[in-house]
């Protein structure tokens, strides 16, 4: 491993411990990348692979696969305008409009200075705030075209970086410990339950 | 028909800013019912889930309790929480994530333990950063409290939840995508037969997967009992559902209705619900359970809020999420956002989901900006009758998933609710709403 930070590393590490096959920390970790990068390089997708027991082209794979996960640099702020139905119905296509016009760039394009990437979202699971926004994944429930370029100036000047982190950071809470026990005592535990679960159903057997 | 007075059972704490937290959540007689639970037997607690008959309420309405029952005979390894919810209109279980992780901590805790699993995974969509954070710090402090890991509450069982993030992709909703993303793979739905979970699931071992809200009613339903459950809604509705509502009504958003006692009229209409249509419009459709499902016309309103009732009228409640639509709605133009949808969020595996709804997005599309030609009403029944063969409902499948028949719902309810629209567009060159 030679991309990840020490802390990065360190929490890849506990990544990989939460499960009992390795392999399923790679879509966390591919979060965890960006975290530290504001998107998926192609150094950090080598240290994936080797804490993940695949090859880099496997974790390229599975990252292409999901809209989350950016291949290519993005702005800082990455804002997700949803257009699917119940927001298209409360005015999304004109939002979007109106930010593409403010940004100056098409959905899917990033500005210039490297702040701010658009996107036009699926359903974003908000659909009784239309039309709704998310930046870095955080719902920020302005509608207006006021309030959209409110937003942009608050983002640009830093007044929001409690709110919404930058691009990346997904889970700010920490989860403690790993687990209990491996895939091997696992099945020790389950046999010991089974072997319960008979006895209990022999012994209802017996009183009826 | 008046709004009854049933019990609030998953939304009772939500009034408050501090919901989502452990203090709160012991407070109102949190883990209650996971300690009632470990009082009992594995066995006597399924029973009291198969007693209250709870319906899944992922979208398919599967029962919870015969699901499990079914999985008893060969032991579970795994249980996996569905948390992806990303059907266009739906947002009730990010309400339940947000405001009220350790009610679905529980839940979990509680099916764990009726299915002797020791290991749960709680996968949440990746856009759910808030939720994210609220159910990691959930399962934090259940562990610190002792209801999560070794030897739990005294009880001798022990067992590991840990949450999960997918990362944008509507189709690892779909259960066995959703095993291939936890595995670390693409959302590819696999083929069952063989792939059922509940035979070759996570890492190949038998699995449960089940919704949060279905999740999210079982300490409630641990206290009171499974009768008290059965004995809410009719007939094969029981209990009470979250119903999210979208679209042109006053007041959008998540209610907690019982099952069949209320009708669609009283959602969208009812001053403490839905409020009524904005803007002084009419009603000119909706859709009953999320944009997979069939629609309904203003003179359907009455039918009430079942499983059944929908099912027989032709459509699904589905995953609970109603979309008003009114008489300023360009319906090509709704049909065309869904069906793009459905193009965008297609896995690709089966030819006819992949190039179907590709094909049916522009047709709709030149329909919409004024390129249709007479003969595209044709061509979209006949592409939609390649997906999913006869148009029937409920839908014929050829495909791996379900995602590729439910391409064909919106189209096939726009075309015969609304053809002299399509007509009109066509004639006129133009879309008549602007
Ligand atoms: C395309 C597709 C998307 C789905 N999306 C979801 C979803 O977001 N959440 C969910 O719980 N179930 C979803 N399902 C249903 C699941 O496959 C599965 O039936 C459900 O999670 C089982 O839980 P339940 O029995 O508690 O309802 C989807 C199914 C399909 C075919
Ligand atoms: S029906 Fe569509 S989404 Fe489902 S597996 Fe086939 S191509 Fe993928
Ligand atoms: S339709 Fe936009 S958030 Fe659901």
């Amino acid at each position: 491993m030679s991309h990840f930070s020490r802390e990065t590393a360190e929490r890849a590490r506990a990544l990989v411990a939460l499960y009992p096959e390795r392999r399923s920390a790679l879509i966390p970790m591919c979060h965890l990348a960006q975290e530290q990068d504001g998107w998926l390089t192609e150094e950090a997708m080598e240290d994936i692979a080797e804490l993940c027991g695949v090859t880099p082209a496997e974790v390229r794979g599975t990252a292409t696969f999901y809209d989350m996960l950016h291949t290519e640099p993005v702005g800082e702020y990455v804002i997700s305008v949803c257009t699917n139905i119940a927001c298209l119905l409360g005015g999304a296509d004109e939002l979007l409009e109106h930010a593409e016009e403010r940004l100056g760039v098409r959905a899917g394009g990033s500005t210039t200075d490297g702040l701010f990437t658009l996107e036009e979202a699926e359903c974003l699971a908000d659909c009784d705030f239309p039309p709704c926004v998310q930046v870095n994944s955080r719902f920020v429930r302005r509608q207006s075209a006021e309030d959209f370029d409110r937003l942009l100036d608050e983002l640009a000047s830093g007044a929001l970086a409690d709110e919404v982190p930058k691009h990346g950071t997904l889970i700010r809470v920490r989860r403690d410990g790993g687990l209990r026990a491996g895939r091997s005592e696992v099945a020790e535990e389950r046999r010991a339950m089974s072997a319960a679960q008979a006895e209990r159903a022999a012994a209802g057997k017996d009183a009826s | 028909m008046a709004l009854t007075d049933a019990p609030r059972i998953v939304t009772s704490r939500m009034g408050r800013d501090d919901s989502h937290t452990l203090g709160r959540y012991l407070e109102a007689g949190g883990y209650d019912g996971l300690h009632k639970a470990l009082s009992m037997t594995p066995e006597a607690v399924a029973a009291e889930v198969d007693e209250a008959s709870l319906l899944g309420r992922g979208g398919a309405g599967f029962p919870a309790g015969r699901k499990w029952s079914m999985l008893r005979k060969a032991p579970v390894t795994y249980l996996v929480i569905n948390g992806d919810e990303s059907e266009p209109a739906t947002f009730k279980d990010h309400l339940l994530i947000e405001r009220d992780p350790h009610q679905l901590v529980e839940g979990v805790l509680i099916a764990a333990y009726a299915l002797q699993v020791t290991q749960a995974f709680i996968y949440i969509r990746g856009e759910f950063a808030l939720g994210l954070e609220r159910v990691t710090q959930a399962v934090n402090d259940a562990y610190a409290h002792g209801a999560i890991g070794s030897d739990i509450f005294g009880s001798g069982f022990s067992v590991d939840v840990v949450v999960h993030p997918g990362a944008g992709a509507y189709i690892c909703g779909e259960e066995t995508a959703l095993i291939e993303s936890l595995e670390g793979k693409r959302g590819f739905p696999r083929i069952k037969p063989p792939f059922f979970p509940a035979v070759i699931g996570l890492y190949g071992e038998p699995t449960v997967v089940n919704n949060v809200e279905t999740m999210s009613n079982l300490p409630w339903i641990i206290n009171n009992g499974g009768a008290a459950f059965a004995g809410l809604g009719l007939g094969r509705s029981t209990g009470t559902r979250l119903f999210a509502l979208s679209g042109h009504v006053r007041n959008p958003g998540v209610f907690e209705l019982e099952m069949a006692k209320t009708t669609f009229r009283d959602l969208i209409y009812a001053p403490t619900l839905g409020g009524g249509i904005t803007g002084g419009n009419t009603l000119k459709a909706f859709i009953p359970g999320g944009v997979s499902a069939p629609w309904f016309g203003p003179d359907q309103v009455d039918l009430a809020l079942g499983q059944d009732e929908v099912a027989e009228a032709g459509s699904m409640l589905g995953s609970g999420s109603i979309v008003a639509m009114d008489s300023s709605t360009c319906m090509v133009r709704a049909a065309w956002r869904i069906t793009k949808f459905f193009s965008r969020e297609s896995c690709g595996q089966c030819t006819p989901c992949r190039e179907g709804s590709g094909w049916l997005e522009r047709v709709l599309y030149r329909i919409e900006h004024g390129g249709g030609r007479e003969e595209d009403l044709d061509l979209l029944l006949d592409v939609s009758d390649n997906i999913s063969p006869g148009l029937a409902w409920p839908p014929q499948q050829t495909t791996i998933c379900v995602l590729g028949p439910s391409i064909p719902s919106s189209i096939n309810s726009a075309i015969s609710m609304f053809r002299d629209e399509f007509l009109v567009h066509i004639k006129e060159g133009a879309c008549p709403y602007g």
